[in-house]
């Protein structure tokens, strides 16, 4: 009993010993600035940006190659934070700060006609053809994408209810509350 | 020396891991779309399958076998090689990043080739001595390189080929496999 319980905690330890000098011994400078503006994004990963994940997307404003308006889930603040950091001037009056949203299907509009299902990038639909279709909202990012091909405009964007795990109370003073409200009222 | 050098022929043609054995397949369909990376993918494969089997044997005949606890070997095998894997990660990371790019996804995934457990598995079953392990796991590899290579060139010459729109992609890559196998099977004509 003792033996193997033993042999294999030390192979493991020996293992993540070397595995801890190689991390030392050959660590790769990347470039400081995409640290620093990753650390500015929210860190959820969730790709609405189309990027993948907020690395991809700190990346690509480091090389100029993404508006630094183009992550929804983090408003305005972001975009303030990113064109300090980057020291640019940036229009803010475009930018609302998005709460989180998701597809919903309309049911007495939904013909069935998958096409919304064929689009989704994360699977988030599901439906078959002749079949009301609906949202998985664990896996819908917001991407917008079913509600371009939906030829009876069945799909529309919408903040996320929330559920009793989700609720809370609204800060004092905090900026969303309307946003907060409307969804608790709708 | 004969004897080694037809271990290693055997293990590449005859043995060939992907096309006779079936093992390693995902890789096999999931980098065959591009030369370059399709040429990084056997490189690591070939030095992480080559680290492990010797890594794999020297753990059964030093550690599993004296203390008698063989039935840890799945599992003491995987802690192996995946601190294999994540080491070559990191030397591909520091030594060429443009490797790393066009490997992405498929480095992490080398642990889950189920290729390199089965050959170190293989290699336990058919008793293999040291320097025997290391060449059936070099020549595995080679053969896996081999193989994706040519699959690969293949694959590449189909995308421009007009077929209609249910073969295109993946169906018609499947088959090609299936020939490709096929054709493999030929080469036990040489054991």
């Amino acid at each position: 009993m003792i033996v193997p319980i033993l042999s294999l905690t030390v192979l493991g330890v020996v293992l993540g010993l070397i595995l801890g000098l190689a991390a030392r011994y050959f660590k790769v400078e990347g470039n400081p600035l995409v640290d620093e503006l990753e650390a500015l994004l929210p860190g959820s990963q969730c790709g609405q940006c189309g990027y993948p994940g907020c690395t991809g997307a700190a990346q690509a404003l480091a090389d100029g190659t993404a508006p630094l308006t183009l992550c929804p889930p983090g408003g305005r603040a972001v975009v303030a934070a990113l064109a300090a950091k980057l020291g640019v001037e940036v229009d803010l009056s475009g930018v609302q700060d998005a709460v989180p949203s998701i597809a919903d299907v309309r049911e007495e509009l939904c013909i069935g006609c998958t096409r919304c299902y064929k689009v989704c990038p994360t699977d988030a639909i599901l439906g078959a053809a002749k079949h009301i279709h609906a949202v998985f909202k664990e896996a819908c990012t917001a991407c917008g994408s079913c509600v371009d091909v939906c030829p009876t405009e069945a799909i529309l964007l919408r903040q996320v209810p929330p559920t009793l795990q989700s609720w809370s109370w609204v800060k004092p003073g905090s900026q969303p509350l309307a946003a907060n409200e409307g969804a608790l009222a709708a | 020396m004969s004897e080694y050098l037809l271990l290693l022929l055997g293990a590449a043609l005859v043995n060939n891991v992907v096309l006779v054995k079936f093992l390693g397949l995902c890789p096999f369909m999931g980098v065959s779309k591009k030369m370059d990376g399709a040429l990084g993918m056997g490189m690591a494969t070939t030095f992480v399958l080559t680290l492990t089997t010797a890594a794999t044997w020297l753990l059964e005949h030093w550690l599993l076998a004296p203390l008698g606890i063989q039935y840890l070997r799945i599992l003491a095998f995987i802690l192996v090689i995946a601190a294999v894997v994540q080491f070559t990660e990191m030397v591909i990371r520091k030594s060429s990043p443009a490797l790393y790019q066009v490997l992405g996804i498929y480095l992490p995934l080398i642990t889950t080739n189920c290729a390199v457990l089965g050959l170190a598995i293989l290699n336990v079953q058919e008793k293999h001595a040291f320097v025997e392990s290391l060449l059936y796991g070099f020549g595995s590899a080679l053969g896996f390189t081999l193989v994706l290579l040519l699959f690969t060139g293949l694959r590449e010459r189909l995308a421009l080929a007009q077929m209609s729109d249910m073969l295109a992609g993946a169906p018609i890559g499947f088959i090609t496999a299936g020939l490709l196998s096929l054709a493999f099977m030929g080469f036990a004509g040489l054991a």
